[in-house]
Parts: C-alpha cells; structure tokens; sequence
C-alpha cells in the first residue's frame, strides 16, 4: 500500500496535505482498496466548515458506504469538481487528482495529533 | 478456516480474499464493476466450490426429497435440476437449493455454505424414508461459467457437445477430468455450472483448459462481490438477506416452487394457513434515480410512516441506478408504488418496480 511519507494520516483512513495554512484531505489508498469502485462521494455543495474527527460527508462503493471524518477543523475552500462525474478518480488516484476538499486550517495544533505516515503504516500492516 | 482447491489460484492472481461462510473466498480480482460487466457482455468465471452437496440415496429417496423440499421433485427426470426450498414446519426457510436428480435412487442437493451443517443435520433428523444422506461438499469442487460467450468457450473443451437446455445437465470430460456440466448459474445469463472432484491438481488443470479456451474472448476471473451485485439486478434472493428462517416463502414471492396441492412435506400445513389468512408483507423490488444507494437493513418509509425494510440494496452497474429487494407492509407491495429509503435520516425518493432491474 502507497503510505506517502509527506501526509499526515487519520485512524480512519483520511490523509491531510498542509501547505502553510491550507489542507488537501483525502482518503488513503488503503481505504479505497478496502472500499473497491467508489460510485458516489456525498459532500453537501454548501459545506462550510468542518470540524476534527466530525464527519462531512459520505463515499458510496459498491459493496459498501463510509463517512469520511475531518482530520483537523477548517473553512471548506473548494470541494473537488471532478467527484460528481468521476468518483471513480478515487481508486485510481487518491492522493492526487482524487481529492475531496480544501479547506483552511484554523487550529494548527492539530495537525501534532495526527499519524504520520510511519504510524498509520503500522495501524495498517 | 477452510480454503477451495482454487485458493492458490486467487493467491496467485492477487484477488482480494474475505472470510465468507467459514472459508477464505475471492470478493474481487480487479473490480466488482468491470467484473460485472464482463459476465454481462462477454464471460466470467466464479469459483463456488464453497457450496455444499448433499447426496440422497435409496429406494424412498423420491419421497424423501418430496417431504423435505417444497417444489414437486416428480416432475424431474434424470439430468434435470430444480429450484427449490427446505422450510421449518412454521413455514420459515431452513435453505433455498437446488435439486438434481441424478436417477430415481439418487438426488444432490446443492446448498448454501454458510447453511450446510445445518442443512445436512435437518435432513439426518427428519430422515423418515431411510435414505442415505451424504455431505460430499468437501469432495466437490464448483466452477460457474457465466456469460453470453460461455457456451463458446466451454465447448472448446468439453468433449460432448453443450446442447444443455436451462436447469439440465450431464456428465463430460473436461482436460480429461470427469465433471457434471449443468445450465445453471445466479447471474441471469447464459452459464454453466461444473461439478468434479480432486485435489489441486485437478482443480488447476480445469481452471487453466477453462481460461486458456477463454482467452480470445478476454475471459475473466468473477468474485463474490459481482456475484452479488449480478443475483440482485435479477432480484434473485440470498440466504440470510432476503430469505431466512423468519420469512416464509409466499411473502417471498417464492411461491412459484411452493406446491401447495403436493402430497405432505414439511411446512405444508402452516403455509396453507399463511395463504388462507393473507399476506402481510412482500418482497418487492425498488428503484430509486437518485445518488444514494439502500443498504441492508435501511428502513423504507411512505407518508410518514416506517413501512418496511430493505434487505439487498446496491447500486446496479449495469442501470447505474440504486436497487433493492425489501419487504414492505402488503399495502405499498403493488408495482409504481412510491416509497422512500430512509438514508442517514433523508428520505430518498423511490418506486416499487418490476424484475428484473436491468430491464428497468
């Protein structure tokens, strides 16, 4: 399973990129391997902010359906527009063009209480 | 847990492994979709030898598969299968099956893994006939081949030649090996399904004749996961979803191999009652056009009011729409009825539809 070392990772299989004060969250490549086709990803179009460990929405699979919770609070920037026509975009590229959302970090701190990719590596085998 | 002869083989090609009905079973290869699909178009093949065979022998075996199973066993003749049920006496279902009668002294049943030893105990206690009554599933393995092509494909190896009507069988070689051909299949397509015995060898022998015919039709390896997806665009039940043994077969609408005027089997009694009193709630397909799909156990709902349950949902690969069998309190039962799923507390609109889902 691809674990990038550079992410910060949830227990519950999200993965947060920090740029500065920004976060691109997704899901690992180990949940969407679990999940199999991903068919609808469910992020209400006017979310405004999200909240640690809250869930913002739902990823529909074939098999299956799991929320997905927030790594850290934020102001939602953008939802990915790609998920409504392409949620399969997901399987085949999770940390890249299968984004979920970008948001605004508004408390750094707890980005220090998420795994890194060691840990989640670990949390995984 | 226990492995099918087959297990190397789905090691080898990286499937995807789960615990299902206490063996370790391939839910996908690649994808539940492209697999899906490919049984649709083209031609699949699933490893099943988790089900159980259950050999019935002797003079009175007729009449014994005639008080244990629900549908009239003598209408069979030899090479021919039958759909069938094993209730309780209250009517509920121990296990839906498949009834082959190999000659008048001998039947197979071919029952669900996860019912097997149960199955294979009712029999023994209810064995009033004095048949012989044998659990060969670990002896047999079973490969479905499914798919429009899959008659080509298996008649580049199968020394007779595959004129099987639906729900009939034989017996042929195949790379050599003796297997049961018969025409059946839990997908809604044109398929076969192989019964032989031997250890891996065997098992890898018929696997690679199979895929090496196969290969310029692009033949694919099929999981359990599209195998599920494929019984519900039909609206074919599961054991343990749609059917149990709190569910009785007429508000399953599996009336059709319930034969009420046949001589005396077990459960006839309280299923004349259940008739005469009326229904109170029938299986039913829905459909819904929206983007969220109806999961096992989501309650469905009309007018306010929770109307009933919803116990195989997905979305369908091939209609792209969410699908479900559920039961519903008899008064919404009726096709264009409209209900709602009720998804994570929203209630999704949708409508009571005909089968199967794939002609919706």
């Amino acid at each position: 399973m691809n674990v990038p070392a550079e992410l910060h990772y949830t227990k519950d299989h999200e993965w947060i990129k920090v740029e500065g004060n920004m976060g691109i969250i997704g899901i690992t490549d180990y949940a969407q391997s679990e999940l199999g086709d991903i068919v609808f990803v469910d992020i209400n179009p006017n979310i405004k902010e999200v909240k640690m460990s809250e869930s913002f929405g739902t990823i529909e699979a074939v098999k299956t359906v799991s929320e997905l919770y927030a790594p850290v609070d934020g102001k939602v920037i953008e939802i990915n527009p790609k998920l409504q026509d392409e949620p399969q975009v997901v399987n085949s590229d999770p940390y890249g063009e299968g984004w979920l959302i970008k948001i605004e970090i508004t408390n750094p701190d707890q980005v220090n209480q998420l795994l890194d990719a060691e840990a989640y590596k670990n949390q995984i085998a | 847990m226990k492995t099918t002869k087959f297990y190397p083989i789905h090691q080898k090609l990286n499937a995807k492994i789960v615990d299902f009905a206490g063996f370790k079973m391939p839910i996908q290869y690649s994808s539940i979709i492209e697999e899906h699909k490919t049984v649709r178009s083209n031609v699949g093949v699933f490893d099943v030898s988790h089900m159980g065979e259950i050999i019935i022998k002797g003079d009175n075996a007729l009449d014994f598969v005639q008080y244990v199973t629900t549908n009239d066993a003598a209408v069979l003749t030899n090479g021919r299968v039958q759909y069938s049920l094993m209730c309780y006496e209250d009517g509920g279902i121990v296990d839906d099956l498949l009834v082959y009668r190999i000659n008048q002294n001998e039947y197979m049943f071919v029952v669900n893994a996860a019912n097997k030893d149960k199955d294979y105990d009712w029999l023994l206690r209810n064995n009033k006939y004095d048949v012989e009554i044998r659990d060969e599933s670990d002896e047999y393995s079973l490969l479905a081949v499914q798919g429009p092509n899959s008659k080509a494909v298996l008649q580049i190896i199968c020394d007779r030649e595959l004129n099987l009507e639906y729900y009939h069988f034989f017996y042929a070689r195949i790379a050599g090996i003796d297997t049961l051909i018969s025409r059946t299949g839990y997908t809604g397509e044109l398929g076969y399904e192989i019964y032989f015995k031997g250890d891996e060898e065997v098992a890898l022998k018929i696997w690679e004749s199979i895929f090496e015919a196969g290969s310029e039709y692009n033949i694919k390896p099929v999981g359990l996961g599209a195998r599920d997806t494929l019984r519900l665009e039909m609206g074919y039940c599961l054991y343990g979803n749609d059917i149990d043994k709190s569910t009785n077969p007429l508000e399953a609408s599996l009336g059709w191999v319930v034969k009420l005027k046949k001589n005396n089997f077990i459960g006839k009694e309280a299923l004349l009652q259940i008739k005469e009193n009326g229904l109170k709630r029938k299986l039913i397909p829905i459909l819904s056009q929206e983007k969220a799909f109806p999961r096992h156990g989501y309650e469905i709902t009309a007018n306010g009011n929770i109307i009933g349950k919803v116990t195989s949902g997905t979305v369908s690969p091939i209609i792209e729409k969410a699908i479900a069998l559920g039961y519903v309190d008899i008064d919404y039962a009726t096709e264009g009825t409209k209900v709602n799923f009720l998804i994570r507390g929203k209630e999704i609109p949708a409508t009571v539809t005909k089968l199967p889902f794939i002609k919706n």
